[in-house]
């Protein structure tokens, strides 16, 4: 009995051990065991990287630096001809196959060739010709010139295409001025055909820049070629239709989630993704329609499923998808672009690329990553799922994005073709050039030109982004056209009131007169620093000119016959920090459509609305000064100042066609609204009954020019917060615009 | 655990004084194994640092212990990169798949030392210390796994940061060695020093098949764009030097070179540049009396006068960065600290980052060809700018160049970006400083659109139980003709509505009115915003002198003719 229990307390203190051993013994064995694998085949592959304590050696050596002298041997102009003799052809770089020294300093001149007769040009590149040679950048001396065009359409290289151009190869190479393609660009849309279409042009480009549509990345010259977007024949010349996105709904979900509706090829390139769009289609609120039906023989692939897709195919119309959809689906077709990328855009339909390898639309500025969904072919059957999974947030950004990119660069084939040079031309000019942010964000790299500052604070449109805020004075800038014969003038008085407004830095005269300068001394003694400047050539434009000497981000611009007080000036200003990019005035105007005349018609009449001020008596950002006399036409310009009219309207159309807003009415005294403008006074051009009537062809050409009306509408006037209000007239600020 | 297995040993010697009493024997014997159990519990689940504070005691690990491994002679090389890679060519989505995160998940290779076959290592210095910090933060972040067969990215732990400590055929057997290599794809290799003499390639020569390359000195040729990431040559004086942050503003100096190896055609147009400007230039050297070691690299020289390094770079507005043998400098990064605005001169060379960092706004990037115009361009641009740039410069190498974790976690996300694309940092999370981000405006509805009337708007009214003026109210707002529908919030959890077009006769309802002349209301009011103001931190309300009336409010017109007569007609 002792002896079976004596066995029975050693099995179960046995027992006990070995459940000791099992559940806490792993602790010492374990490390014992990692130390003995340590040193046989590594650590246990699942373990975080290892607090070393060894001393390691820096990866950098102290001396290294000082001992590689930079080739020795090799000066660096040598080493900088080495590579313009060796990266040639596919490997085209603007340091190897440019040619900067073509390009004066500061200018960037475009040369077209002259059109040869009996030369057949498609109206697409009839278009983009066009285009360039409206554009500021256009020379008619090739010597000028740092970037050449042809006058040869190589838009349509699809050899099966009727638009394609034989014998392209020696026709270039007889033009005189070729150089094996240095400093050329050459516009494509379509390169290769069927079955493989290859992006190659078929002829020899030498050592030109590709702006071409559908480039993949593998093709794709990085810095070198353009990656533009395939755009259609009915693609507007200029100005262009307006993205869809009217209002913006929250939440922004629209009744589709996603939708496809296209051709399916069945085999051959490019196939694959359409064929299996299938699997994610829902019949709900993702629709990917495809159809087998296109070509002569469709019926010879077409496979099991192509009846059924044709059915679903034919109850959904395309345009009621586009509009109601969240989500776009852009996968290649034949070639990485479609037609649908611009459509989707337009719609601001978020577009979801499926076109693996295409280098996207412009992508050496813009950020597609805001604007769309960059999906990948492999993954179709997460692409549900991941767009479900965007936020509320970012769609509503992104759809707005769509917009901004739509209007900025794509909306016409002007917009593409200036986008295209204004890309090439910041290469060029390095220094004056855009940051991603000024292509990325409204107005967009059309309007901000980097030649004016390379201070993202210089320009009216980012100081919220920046969190900054406009320099707290104004320049004023008078423009005078008469001779100073009295010290009762209307600008005297005008200067000595504008001079009373503490945020006035200082008064530029303008002299815009025939006469001789006055003396310093007729001009009264002000606090601020006035500066008569003579006017150059005497033109009506050159009071738009972005003098040197108006340091303030404001300018009040005035006429010399302008009545205004230190209090109007004063609340003026203070509502132009609210809106620096728009133009604050007081006397407005406005613009109708006359349907009997099918032109558009100016008014002054007393209105509901206004869609311009006067620039008699406007505060506005001074970056306009530059845009006008740089971006505008010279045309426009030489109209205004044959007529010595329409400046205003000119810069009213400007900053709205930048803006896309109304100008800012502001009160002013209403007694001096009749006499404002100088209506009385007989000397003024105001007074000229044929004024008016300029002022109407004007409209009509300057919206010619723009490609469509960019006034925009306003219904409200800006006035001190108690203005009128049943106060007393001490607690009011601005109490002087109100006292008759 | 041990006390407790001794206990249970000492058991048996009790045995003989209690034979009779083997009742107590098994409760004593049996809670002497709980006790064990217990005390073995606890151990097992105390928290883990216990185990490794123990580990670090009696176990410093050494680079030293990692496992040797010879590599046969005729292993096979990997082939030469492929120029053509791309995500969607080279690089396994799959592996990455679809994560509620959007987080790529990334696994490190253990360490392993590689020699030859005559026992040799492939490379002279082994784990460099900075290649330790990257995979020691890659190991710590959110991207990491230890799960081999989970992970979306593999970084080896062969360090090949620098190329010319490394023997490169055998570097590239290694790398193939490696036993999820699978062509090198998915995987990624840090290289900070590419290239040898006398060509200097811009990129690693080391064969590495379609591994993606994060790189310190691409040129545009190397460069596969979209798949290798350029990053930056880290400057080991970023640890050991701190240089507190310099307000932007004019500096002592306009344009400063320190460089040391200087290739002497540039240093002879450099010093033709200090001849027409004098002093605005300090076109400093190495100092030839100094001894050498780390003091000479913390020291330049100018005619016998001696600077400390990197500190002198903060006297200047501009600092050179020029080529050297190689197109990316540690100079880089030394300038950036300082705040200095870098004045890059290497033609064809991928700045670091540049795929997410706008370079224009904080560097100045010159033709080497354009070298002896550079005090022209330079003084072109205003001041403002070179203050931004200032600024700039210094957040760059806060956020992305300051220690060997911040290069490798950028460059991490600049994958994880490529790979969720749709969640991918903006523009301004990159680009824009602390500062910046702080104080700008980005309203959620950015795009300017005038919207049309047709959808009309939503009228939501709040009301707790002055049904009167709520009726009041409602009857005023419903005769506007862009009313699309009329909200009633009702805030009364005492009482219910009212339904439908019954009036309700509230007496006390008149009393209420006069609410907001309250003193206690206002005195509320006040606290809100005091508070609201401390939890945003700063007040984001605006003052403004201006109010919105339609264009003839108030004036000299027919009242008729206007489109919103009754407006101020209280």
């Amino acid at each position: 009995m002792q002896a079976k229990k004596r066995y029975l307390f050693l099995l179960s203190a046995g027992a006990c051990l070995v459940l000791l051993f099992y559940f806490g013994g792993v602790q010492l064995p374990a490390s014992g065991r990692n130390r003995h694998d340590r040193s046989h085949n590594g650590y246990r592959p699942d373990q975080p990287w290892p607090h070393f304590s060894d001393p390691l050696q820096q990866f950098l050596p102290w001396d290294q630096l000082d001992t590689e002298e930079y080739n020795i041997h090799i000066s660096p102009r040598q080493k900088r001809d080495v590579n313009t003799s060796v990266y040639k052809g596919k490997r085209c770089r603007m340091d190897s196959c440019f040619d900067f020294s073509a390009c004066k300093k500061n200018d960037f001149k475009v040369y077209v060739y002259p059109q040869q007769k009996g030369e057949k040009i498609s109206e697409s590149y009839q278009n983009i010709l066009s285009t360039i040679e409206g554009s500021r950048f256009y020379t008619t001396d090739p010597g000028q010139a740092c970037l050449f065009i042809l006058s040869l359409d190589t838009l349509d290289r699809d050899s099966l295409s009727p638009q394609y151009v034989h014998n392209l190869k020696t026709k270039v190479q007889n033009l005189h001025l070729w150089n094996n393609g240095r400093n050329h660009l050459i516009f494509n849309l379509y390169s290769g055909t069927w079955p493989d279409y290859t992006e190659d042009l078929g002829f020899d480009i030498g050592q030109a820049m590709l702006a071409k549509a559908s480039i993949s990345t593998e093709n794709f010259r990085p810095n070198f070629d353009v990656s533009i977007p395939l755009f259609s024949k009915e693609h507007p010349r200029t100005g262009g239709d307006r993205g869809y996105l009217k209002y913006n709904s929250i939440p922004p979900f629209r009744k589709y989630m996603l939708v496809f509706k296209g051709k399916r090829y069945l085999t051959g390139i490019g196939s694959d993704t359409r064929n299996a769009l299938y699997h994610v289609h829902n019949q709900e609120d993702v629709v990917l329609l495809t159809t087998c039906k296109h070509g002569k023989d469709w019926q010879k692939h077409k496979d099991a499923r192509c009846d059924k897709d044709n059915a679903e195919y034919d109850k959904y119309d395309y345009r009621e998808m586009l509009h109601n959809s969240t989500f776009c689906l852009v996968p290649r077709g034949r070639r990485l672009g479609s037609f649908r990328f611009l459509e989707a855009l337009q719609a601001a339909c978020v577009p979801v690329m499926l076109s693996n390898g295409w280098e996207l639309p412009f992508s050496e500025i813009i950020n597609w990553n805001t604007a769309a969904v960059i999906g990948d072919e492999r993954l179709l059957l997460q692409i549900p799922s991941t767009v479900r999974s965007i936020h509320q947030d970012k769609i509503l950004a992104l759809r707005q994005q769509t917009q901004f990119l739509w209007e900025a660069y794509f909306s016409s084939m002007e917009k593409i073709v200036l986008t295209t040079l204004e890309i090439i031309q910041d290469r060029v000019l390095q220094q004056e050039s855009r940051s991603t942010l000024m292509w990325n964000s409204h107005p967009g790299g059309l309007f901000a030109l980097p030649q004016y500052s390379a201070h993202l604070g210089d320009f009216p449109f980012y100081y919220a982004t920046l969190g900054i805020k406009p320099y707290p004075k104004f320049t004023a800038v008078i423009h005078a056209v008469t001779p100073l014969v009295s010290q009762s003038q209307p600008i005297l008085k005008l200067l000595v009131a504008v001079a009373k407004s503490p945020y006035c830095a200082q008064i530029i005269v303008l002299w815009n007169c025939d006469k001789p300068l006055p003396a310093k001394h007729r001009w009264p003694a002000t606090s601020v620093p006035v500066i008569v400047i003579e006017g150059e050539n005497k033109v009506m434009s050159s009071r738009f000119l972005p003098y040197e000497t108006i340091v303030t981000d404001a300018v009040l611009s005035l006429d010399e016959d302008t009545v205004l007080s230190t209090t109007e000036v004063d609340f003026a200003f203070t509502v132009w920090q609210s809106f620096p990019e728009r133009l604050v005035g007081y006397p407005a105007r406005s613009h109708f459509w006359d349907s009997n005349k099918e032109r558009w018609g100016y008014t002054s009449k007393w209105t509901n609305d206004y869609s311009m001020v006067l620039t008699g008596a406007a505060i506005y950002h001074r970056y306009y000064h530059f845009l006008y006399t740089n971006f505008l036409p010279a045309s426009l310009k030489g109209m205004v100042d044959q007529l010595a009219n329409c400046e205003d309207i000119l810069m009213n159309f400007l900053v709205s066609a930048v803006t896309k807003l109304p100008p800012i009415k502001v009160t002013q005294k209403k007694q001096y609204k009749e006499t404002m403008m100088g209506q009385s006074s007989r000397a003024s051009r105001w007074a000229d009954p044929d004024h008016f009537a300029q002022r109407q062809t004007c409209m009509n050409k300057f919206a010619s020019w723009f490609g469509g009306m960019p006034l925009v509408h306003s219904q409200m006037r800006l006035d001190p917060v108690l203005f009128k209000d049943q106060v007393s007239i001490l607690r009011k600020k601005y109490r002087d615009i109100e006292r008759l | 655990m041990c006390a407790s297995g001794k206990y249970s040993s000492r058991g048996p010697a009790l045995i003989p004084r209690m034979k009779t009493k083997h009742r107590i024997y098994y409760i004593t014997l049996f809670s002497v194994v709980l006790l064990g159990l217990i005390a073995t519990g606890m151990f097992q689940f105390w928290p883990h640092s216990i185990e490794s504070t123990a580990d670090w005691g009696l176990d410093r690990r050494s680079v030293h212990d990692a496992p040797l491994i010879r590599l046969p002679v005729a292993n096979p090389i990997p082939e030469r990169g492929d120029l053509s890679c791309r995500m969607h060519t080279c690089f396994d989505v799959y592996r990455c798949g679809y994560n509620p995160k959007n987080r790529i998940k990334v696994y490190i290779y253990p360490l392993q030392r590689f020699v030859d076959e005559v026992g040799v290592p492939i490379s002279s210095t082994g784990l460099s210390r900075e290649y330790n910090d990257l995979l020691s933060a890659i190991s710590d972040s959110e991207f990491y796994t230890d799960d081999v067969t989970r992970a979306c990215l593999f970084v080896p732990s062969i360090d090949v940061l620098n190329q010319n400590s490394l023997r490169i055929r055998e570097t590239a057997q290694a790398l193939a060695m490696l036993p999820r290599w699978d062509k090198g794809m998915n995987h990624l290799l840090f290289n900070m020093l590419p290239g040898g003499p006398p060509d200097y390639n811009t990129a690693l020569d080391v064969p590495r098949d379609r591994a993606l390359l994060a790189g310190g000195g691409f040129s545009t040729w190397t460069y596969r764009q979209g798949y290798d990431v350029s990053i930056p040559v880290y400057s080991p004086l970023s640890a050991d030097v701190e240089l507190p942050e310099r307000q932007p503003g004019p500096r002592r100096y306009f344009i400063l070179s320190s460089q040391t190896a200087i290739h002497r055609e540039y240093r002879a147009e450099l010093e033709r540049l200090k001849e027409e400007n004098g002093e605005a230039l300090l076109l400093l050297d190495k100092c030839s009396n100094l001894s050498q070691g780390v003091a000479s690299a913390r020291k330049r020289c100018y005619k016998g006068q001696v600077f400390d390094y990197p500190q002198i770079l903060q006297e200047s507005s501009f600092c050179v960065v020029l080529r050297g043998a190689r197109l990316g400098q540690a100079t880089l990064s030394d300038v950036l600290q300082a705040g200095c605005v870098p004045v890059i001169l290497a033609d064809s060379y991928i700045l670091p980052f540049s795929e997410v960092l706008d370079w224009k706004r904080a560097s100045v990037v010159i033709p080497e060809e354009k070298l002896p115009e550079m005090y022209t361009i330079l003084k072109s641009i205003p001041h403002r700018q070179v203050e931004e740039m200032q600024r700039q410069a210094r957040w760059f190498w806060d956020a992305y160049f300051s220690s060997m974790k911040a290069i490798g976690m950028t460059t991490l996300q600049i994958i994880n970006d490529r790979i969720y694309p749709y969640a991918a940092r903006t523009y301004e999370q990159w680009n824009n400083p602390p500062l910046v981000k702080w104080s700008s405006v980005n309203s959620p509805l950015f795009l300017p659109l005038i919207p049309p009337r047709s959808p009309g708007f939503t009228a939501v009214v709040l009301t707790y139980d002055r049904i009167e003026s709520l009726f009041r109210v409602i009857t005023e707002i419903s005769k506007v003709p862009s009313l699309a529908k009329l909200l009633v919030v009702w805030n009364n959890q005492n009482k219910s509505p009212p339904e439908g077009e019954k009036k309700f006769k509230c007496p006390e309802c008149t009393a209420i009115d006069g609410l907001s002349l309250d003193q206690t209301h206002m005195v509320e009011r006040s606290e809100c915003i005091n508070k609201f103001a401390s939890v945003f931190g700063t007040m984001p309300l605006k003052v403004v002198e201006h109010r919105a009336d339609p264009v003839l409010y108030k004036d000299d017109f027919p009242e008729k003719l206007k489109s919103f007569p009754n407006i101020g007609s209280l």
